[in-house]
């Protein structure tokens, strides 16, 4: 029936093309995945032939912009598994507290949900002035969503539900002012984080962190992309701190497993401890 | 052991019961894997692989990310994650939109099941209230896999079913309870 009109060899070209042209590479991702994103868009976007998706793309650095953001996976929502972030609050919290400083990394932070729930955390715990958040995507179009710290005001009562499994004891309401669809989240919870573009694929370090949060994004690439990437963040996490992945996700039989131990709660948080 | 052959349920509303009664039936030595995908609330979610363990010989455990598939193990597919099937028969989680309201999604398990495994494999789709599955037969069809669904009248919500018979050429109807012979057959070393 032709649902799916671009095979596996015609994706590899294209995304072929938009690392030559661009310098986006998606070579190493799941290619189930990605291979239903491209079918998708091409579809979306009513291209009579593969000939003229591909034109376009090569030929259109506009369009190859919406084809990285729409091969890229959004999806999020405000304290995602509520008792991950119980977790965060009752057992690393406690402990980034005695650091002068603390820095954080959310990386693939999408549209920055996640970010401003874990910032929730953080003012709870009186930490919140002495914190930094770097909060970095590939998609530069969440990212500036992500600035505005506006979402839609219908997701508020599932959001208000997870903050409380997540052992939230405030009003969650008080942390945004509602306006037509919207909620705007109070400016003080933004003032520490910092959107900024980085892509995991190609770009490198660029400092030390206590905890780095990255959920939901290691499923989208292959085995050897997620092993560079772990390496990554080992190198970019001091002694002793905290990497924390999406539920499904996990360091067990990867190059870096050897540095890190699961903390006791069995969420999927490591300490990295080795040396 | 790598498997060679693929079975793909998927079910909805009524789905886990024609699961629970052909489990016990299935042969210890098929030379397949097989995937099951159905929908459900995500509080009781965990519990399903327990669930259906106790009623088989087979290994069965929640799907896991680049996990590859073999031979005599049910793979469940885990809520709130797209389950897919790449080419080089290893499992991917994805936890883009969801597809027909649903997530995991039964279209997306078959379809990419079907690019993988071609005529090496068998999807059955079985009761539930919405047409998740639909696309994803007729994908396994135009790759040469064989198709079934529960038959209608056995089922607690036909819907599922009927549309999948409406739009697509299905090779077999099955009750429950012809089920797991109809997979032994097919799977047989
Ligand atoms: C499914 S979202 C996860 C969002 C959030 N972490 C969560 O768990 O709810 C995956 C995010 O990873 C981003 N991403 C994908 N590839 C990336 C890369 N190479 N570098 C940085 N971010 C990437 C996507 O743009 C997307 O925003």
């Amino acid at each position: 029936m032709g649902r799916n009109q671009i095979n596996e060899q015609e994706v590899a070209l294209l995304l072929n093309d938009v690392l030559e042209r661009y310098g986006y590479d998606f070579t190493d991702y799941a290619p189930a995945s990605i291979n239903r994103r491209v079918n998708h868009l091409y579809q979306l976007d009513r291209f009579p032939s593969f000939a003229e998706f591909r034109y376009r793309i090569i030929s259109d650095s506009v369009y190859a912009l919406r084809f990285v953001e729409e091969i890229t996976v959004n999806v999020t929502e405000m304290f995602r598994d509520p008792s991950f972030y119980h977790a965060l609050r009752k057992e690393v919290l406690p402990i980034l507290a005695t650091y002068p400083s603390i820095r954080v990394w959310h990386a693939g932070c999408s549209t920055g949900e996640e970010v401003y729930s874990f910032a929730i955390l953080l003012k709870e715990a009186g930490l919140l002035h002495k914190s930094i958040i770097y909060a970095t995507d590939v998609n530069a179009s969440v990212l500036e969503k992500g600035r505005k710290g506006i979402f839609r005001l219908s997701q508020m009562q599932q959001y208000s539900r997870n903050y409380m499994e997540a052992g939230g004891v405030e009003d969650f309401s008080s942390y945004y002012t509602a306006n037509y669809e919207y909620a705007k989240f109070r400016e003080e919870l933004g003032e520490k984080i910092i959107f900024s573009p980085h892509n995991l694929v190609t770009d490198g370090s660029f400092n030390e962190f206590q905890l780095i949060i990255c959920r939901n994004v290691l499923i989208y690439f292959n085995k050897q992309l997620q092993d560079r990437v772990l390496t990554l963040f080992c190198e970019s996490l001091e002694q002793l701190g905290f990497l924390a992945l999406g539920s499904k996700e996990t360091l067990n039989f990867t190059r870096v497993a050897k540095k890190f131990k699961q903390i006791d709660s069995k969420e999927k948080i490591w300490r990295k401890v080795n040396l | 052991m790598a498997a060679p052959y693929l079975i793909a349920i998927g079910g909805s509303a009524g789905g886990l019961q024609p699961v629970l009664t052909l489990l016990p039936e299935l042969s210890a030595d098929l030379n397949a894997a097989i995937i099951i995908v159905l929908h459900r609330q995500n509080h009781n979610a965990s519990v399903l692989p327990e669930l259906l363990a106790a009623r088989t010989s087979w290994t069965v455990k929640e799907a896991a990310e680049k996990e590859p598939l073999e031979s005599g193990t049910i793979y469940i597919a885990p809520a709130d994650y797209h389950l897919l099937i790449e080419t080089d028969h290893t499992l991917s989680l994805d936890d883009s939109e969801k597809v027909n309201f649903s997530r995991p999604s039964i279209d997306v398990t078959f379809s990419t099941a079907a690019m993988a495994y071609k005529s090496h494999m068998t999807a059955i789709l079985l009761s539930g209230a919405n047409a998740d599955g639909v696309d994803g037969l007729m994908d396994v069809n135009d790759a040469g896999g064989i198709t079934a669904v529960q038959d209608p009248t056995t089922a607690e919500v036909d819907y599922m079913p009927k549309q999948a018979l409406e739009q697509v050429k299905i090779a077999h109807i099955l009750t429950p309870q012809d089920m797991a012979t109809f997979i032994n057959s097919i799977a047989k070393v």
